[in-house]
């Protein structure tokens, strides 16, 4: 199917040019990164922007390493390269299994973490392994760089805390400073490609301390703070896990649409919850399944 | 929309065109190219017909601008088979994988793309590596079968 709409193409070669294009259509141009969400959107004419800028010439974004304590994700990396990575297996598993669930490996050869995030659906699987990590996205504008907490970055469905003459040229997430475990788990309606039902990070921290985020079980993904005060501080025990489960009502608000009701969503939340702790328990333990392997 | 000339080499032959920016490269391959195999099914990244190699790495060419593969390098089926089917098309045909075979040029690139990472998947890497090629004729045993024997021989 051809793209109705007409636009201009632009690649910058750097970072400065990006962003003084960007400046330029003052808000009636997209970035155009792994294309996997926004070429759908010309297509389907959701989006009818003046120019592309496509990103993926710009040096500045391609890194994926170590600096300051934190693991800095330029906006051009791709889900397969995150998965292809040792860093974030060996050091962000969490992430690492939340990248295996995105998509097919075709979709994630081109869809990067940085567009997953500006798209903002509320299904989005970037995002609960970055809320739990307490991540920040790096912004680039005419006039300053900002760095916005995970907590604060999504503002609505669909809709970001970053301005139209900004871009973000990374995602860091601070280096855990004691041992970690957790899991990412994705309810779809089959096995293989599917968007989430549910998904849920779990994050165990040694010495009883959590960290949940949610998605696709209200308008934006984001942590469930109440269940992380109820464990924090206390040993895991069934009992526990039961009055955890009783709080997932009040931490979520899912819609019934077509991929599930919200009843199906609301019970299985709690299920997904119990077998997430106790999954990320046993991982902390050095026991329990691989990472990768399904606990649904 | 002015146009644009790119160049890209396409199974081995560097070839020029003219595109416009809102050209998808699936419709110039087909249509501009004269490239056959990648089919368009869903249009929109779900189905995996229109899969083909972009820098090494198989891609939704549905999803793809045209303008974006400037000076890049596509494999498509026609590609990987110029000099006679492969070990893996062989076993395709062995086990009768496919029926209609409107899914069969997308399977076997995304299966090269597994074989080629991962010469001895398990089965469960041989799903995970075909979940985005949708298969409405089979049931993809057969497909899955014939990506184990390819790897044994
Ligand atoms: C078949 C299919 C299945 C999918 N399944 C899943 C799934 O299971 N889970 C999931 O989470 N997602 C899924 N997705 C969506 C997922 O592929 C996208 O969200 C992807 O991660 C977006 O990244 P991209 O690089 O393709 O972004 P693009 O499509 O290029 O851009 C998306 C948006 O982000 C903006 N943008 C891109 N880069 C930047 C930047 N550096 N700065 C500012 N804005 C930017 C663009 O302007 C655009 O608005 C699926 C998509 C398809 C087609
Ligand atoms: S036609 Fe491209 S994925 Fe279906
Ligand atoms: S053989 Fe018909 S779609 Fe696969």
């Amino acid at each position: 199917m051809p793209i109705a709409t007409d636009f201009e193409y632009h690649k910058p070669k750097d970072l400065p040019e990006a962003v003084s294009l960007l400046a330029r259509y003052q808000g009636r141009a997209q970035l155009l990164a792994g294309g996997t969400d926004l070429i759908v959107w010309l297509k389907e004419g959701m989006k009818a922007p003046q120019a592309l800028i496509d990103v993926k010439g710009v040096p500045e974004l391609w890194h994926l390493d170590v600096k300051d304590d934190s693991l800095a994700i330029g906006a051009r990396v791709t889900f397969t390269e995150l998965i292809e990575s040792d860093l974030v297996k060996s050091r962000f598993p969490v992430l690492w299994e939340a990248s295996r669930t995105v998509a097919s490996c075709g979709v994630r050869n081109r869809a990067t973490l940085a567009g997953n995030l500006c798209s903002a659906v509320p299904s989005l699987d970037g995002a609960p392994a970055l809320l739990v990590h307490e991540a920040c996205v790096r912004t680039r504008g005419p006039v300053e760089e900002r760095e916005i907490p995970m907590s604060e970055w999504f503002t609505g469905p669909k809709r970001t805390a970053l301005l139209p003459d900004e871009l973000v040229t990374a995602v860091e997430l601070p280096l855990p400073k004691k041992k970690t475990a957790g899991c990412y788990v994705k309810l779809g309606r089959y096995r293989g490609e599917d968007l989430a039902q549910v998904g849920l990070a779990v994050l165990a921290e040694e010495g009883n301390v959590w960290k949940l985020a949610f998605c696709a079980v209200g308008p934006i993904a984001q942590r469930a703070e109440k269940i992380e005060a109820l464990l924090n501080g206390k040993r895991l025990s069934e009992a526990l896990i039961a009055k955890a489960k009783a709080l997932v009502a009040q931490s979520i608000s899912p819609i019934t649409d077509i991929r599930a009701s919200s009843e199906y969503r609301l019970h299985m939340a709690q299920v997904m919850l119990e077998r997430g702790l106790k999954t990320a328990a046993a991982r902390l333990a050095g026991k329990g399944p691989a990472y990768g392997a399904s606990i649904l | 929309m002015t146009k644009t000339s790119i160049q890209l080499k396409l199974n081995g032959m560097q070839r020029r065109v003219d595109v416009e920016p809102n050209d998808v490269l699936i419709d110039v391959l087909r249509d501009k190219l004269g490239v056959k195999s990648p089919k368009v099914g869903c249009d929109r990244g779900d189905c995996g017909t229109c899969t083909v190699f972009l820098n090494g790495r198989t891609v939704r060419s549905c999803l793809v601008l045209a303008i974006e593969a400037d000076g890049c390098e596509i494999v498509t089926l026609e590609g990987i088979s110029k000099d006679g089917p492969t070990k893996l098309q062989k076993s395709f045909v062995d086990h009768s994988s496919f029926q209609c075979g409107f899914c069969a040029p997308g399977m076997v690139l995304a299966a090269t793309e597994l074989l080629q990472n991962n010469p001895h998947p398990q089965r469960e890497e041989i799903q995970e590596a075909i979940a985005g090629n949708l298969c409405r004729c089979t049931g993809y045993s057969p497909i899955i079968e014939a990506i184990e024997d390819a790897c044994k021989k």
